[in-house]
């Protein structure tokens, strides 16, 4: 029972601060409605039992990810009503798609095929189970081909973003220290000779 | 056999694929030539990897998450050959265009290559979904890579966005089927599909959102909404790229996720994928009548094509799939050689991707409109052309499915796509060209054009070898 209340009450924190991501007219505060919905969905999965991708959760998305996520949402100059043009046009038909989606999924995924009926409840995992550890061995093993695939995934994502921000050097005003130490005195010093003291020029006389 | 050397041509591209963006990134500025010589050294020996072992019945390996058989070392070789032939086609128009793109079409190319193999050789989920994530995210920074172009930025924002869209539906689908059936793995689907008829209902739900994520890729109506624009906002190497190989990436996920994990769903998804088929072969044909740009026009003549092809998916037989197979190929061939002749006619004014473009094309150069006229014929299946013979092999598997109305349909709508192709042909030989301009191109160029158009017609001719090839591949799909 008290389980039940438990779930309910992060489902409920989950939707609504969903709905609020994409409902609020300050970035910002949707940036932190998105960490309250990481942290609502990080309490389901502890209610799941998988205590190490709920904390994994909270210390990577919450603590490493959002706040960069902060970062970048405060330093775009991102002109609200201009994105949100048209959103009154579009939202008859987006609610009805939506509707439609919803109906037809709450035919489906519901109580008769997914209630406990169907699906009994498993036992809950003993007190000496080890979550991480588990996690790691069907990581390494079973789940090699996919966790390195993921790898590579992250790779191509790392390549792309240099390669479409990176600017050619003709743009940057950085200085180049490996052509700085490499000035001698010659390139920047000139010595002139020139005579102390100039001699009068010789006055013509006119004719 | 161990688990290695089953996935040694994957392990050496990703390898290779490192080598060239190192030798880019030192070496790109003063000799770009040299990481194009590298791309094409590192297609040739994964090439040469693939070929060397094929398996007589599927094996497994990684715990059953990558699976080797004919069907994906046929599907592989097509693939890294197509990506070989882009690689040459993509020098000319960096040479002719330079500026539009920096150096690193080709490592991204080559790890979009990683992905479709990884897609091909798929045996889970899992697998299906991260290959395709890989393949994914590789085209769309290759769409965005010509950053000085607007229409490229908002081509590639438009990919990323019904992307993600299109994975997010996937995944859910997966999720629901792992729900139901408890296994990620595609051989203990195929099992647990035949045994569970009681929840036949929940399976049909969770196809709905594989064959919604199948459809973006394939690009087919009602998902696709980015080809047109992607098509033809991209650079023209790029397009041609998108265009080629990963079509047949997409029709080894399709084999992979709808025969190898679902066949036993084989009825429901027979109903989607004619719904499917008949929207795009009607959609993209009669679109396609009403554009000027050429790029846009193959666009939604693929649209149209795709549909076609999925016709011998329909019938839901090992020559059913043969067919497919075949028209997938023969098609990514085609687009080939038609991507391959913007580019032979751009220069570094224009992209030369308007239909005007190619006014008076027969006199400024006959060969070059012979080809593109090759090819406009075998597109639209006119009998002694490759084409032909794809569409026939397709027509006929769905006949003998019954389905002979959809074949009349079929029939029907390719005649209307006739129209603009033949309309193309009447643009090069009968219109007066706009500006009397002739045809450069470097030797290398119209080497590779007249050979991929002359391979459309010798096809056309002897079709048998490809064939006997895709029905090979089928075989282990035979009761």
């Amino acid at each position: 029972m008290f389980e039940q209340l438990v779930f309910y009450a992060f489902a409920a924190g989950l939707l609504f601060a969903a709905t609020m991501v994409i409902t609020v007219r300050n970035p910002v505060h949707a940036v932190l409605f998105l960490v309250v919905a990481f942290f609502a969905s990080a309490g389901l999965w502890m209610l799941l039992e998988a205590e190490f991708l709920a904390i994994a959760l909270v210390l990577v998305y919450v603590g490493a990810v959002m706040v960069l996520f902060l970062f970048v949402v405060m330093m775009l100059d991102i002109n609200v009503a201009a994105l949100r043009e048209g959103f009154s046009t579009y939202v008859p038909a987006a609610g009805i798609v939506a509707f439609l989606m919803l109906a037809a999924i709450g035919l489906v995924v519901g109580h008769q095929h997914f209630g406990l009926g169907a699906v009994p409840q498993p036992p809950a995992a003993a007190a000496d189970y080890q979550n991480t550890a588990q996690i790691g061995r069907v990581l390494y093993t079973q789940y090699v081909l996919p966790f390195e695939v993921a790898a590579v995934l992250l790779l191509v994502a790392i390549i792309s973003a240099i390669a479409l921000t990176l600017r050619t050097t003709r743009q940057t005003k950085a200085p180049r220290p490996e052509r700085q130490v490499q000035a001698s005195r010659a390139d920047r010093v000139r010595l002139v000779k020139m005579v102390a003291v100039k001699p009068e020029p010789d006055r013509i006389e006119n004719p | 056999m161990n688990d290695i050397a089953l996935i040694l041509p994957e392990v050496s591209l990703l390898a290779l694929a490192c080598v060239v963006l190192l030798v880019d990134a030192f070496a790109g500025k003063r000799s770009p030539e040299l990481t194009f010589w590298a791309a094409v050294l590192s297609c040739v020996i994964v090439l040469a990897e693939v070929a060397r072992f094929v398996p007589e019945a599927a094996m497994f390996g990684f715990s059953g998450t990558l699976r080797i058989d004919v069907l994906g070392v046929v599907l592989k070789t097509f693939v890294l050959v197509l990506v070989l032939l882009s690689f040459f086609y993509a020098r000319e128009y960096f040479s002719k265009r330079p500026g539009e793109i920096r150096g690193e079409y080709y490592p991204l190319a080559l790890f979009a290559t990683l992905g479709m193999m990884i897609l091909i050789s798929a045996s889970s989920l899992l697998t299906v979904y991260l290959g395709l994530e890989l393949l994914s995210l590789s085209l769309y920074s290759l769409v965005a890579l010509q950053r000085n172009s607007v229409v490229a930025s908002e081509a590639a924002m438009k990919y990323f966005v019904l992307g993600a869209l299109a994975s997010g539906l996937l995944l859910y689908g997966m999720s629901i089927l792992y729900g139901v059936a408890g296994t990620l793995d595609l051989s203990e689907l195929l099992v647990k599909v035949a045994n569970l008829e009681s929840q036949r209902l929940l399976l049909t739900f969770g196809l709905v959102f594989l064959v919604v994520g199948i459809g973006f890729k394939l690009g087919v109506v009602p998902f696709h909404m980015w080809v047109p624009d992607v098509y033809q906002g991209a650079a023209t190497p790029v397009t041609q790229f998108i265009g080629t190989a990963p079509k047949l990436a997409a029709f080894g996920m399709t084999m992979r996720l709808l025969v190898d994990g679902l066949e036993g769903l084989a009825e429901q998804w027979q109903q989607m994928l004619i719904i499917l088929s008949v929207l795009s072969m009607g959609l993209g044909n009669l679109l396609a009548i009403s554009q000027r740009n050429f790029k846009r026009m193959l666009a939604y003549s693929t649209i149209a094509h795709m549909g076609f092809m999925l016709l011998g998916l329909i019938s839901a037989s090992a020559n059913g799939y043969a067919a497919s197979m075949f028209y997938i190929t023969l098609y990514a061939l085609m687009s080939m050689g038609a991507f391959g002749s913007i580019i032979l006619l751009c220069s570094a004014q224009s992209e030369g991707d308007q239909l005007s473009d190619l006014a008076g094309l027969g006199k400024r150069s006959p060969w070059f409109a012979f080809i593109l006229l090759i090819l406009m014929f075998s597109m639209a299946g006119v009998p002694p052309f490759g084409g032909f013979w794809a569409k026939w092999s397709v027509l006929k598997e769905v006949v003998a499915a019954d389905y002979v109305w959809l074949a009349g349909v079929a029939v029907l709508f390719s005649l209307i796509g006739a129209y603009y192709y033949l309309r193309v042909i009447k643009i090069m030989y009968f219109d007066e060209p706009e500006s009397p301009y002739p045809v450069t191109g470097s030797a290398d160029l119209r080497f590779l054009l007249s050979v991929n158009g002359l391979l459309v017609l010798l096809l056309g001719l002897m079709p048998g070898g490809l064939m006997a090839i895709c029905q090979a591949a089928a075989i282990p799909y035979s009761p």
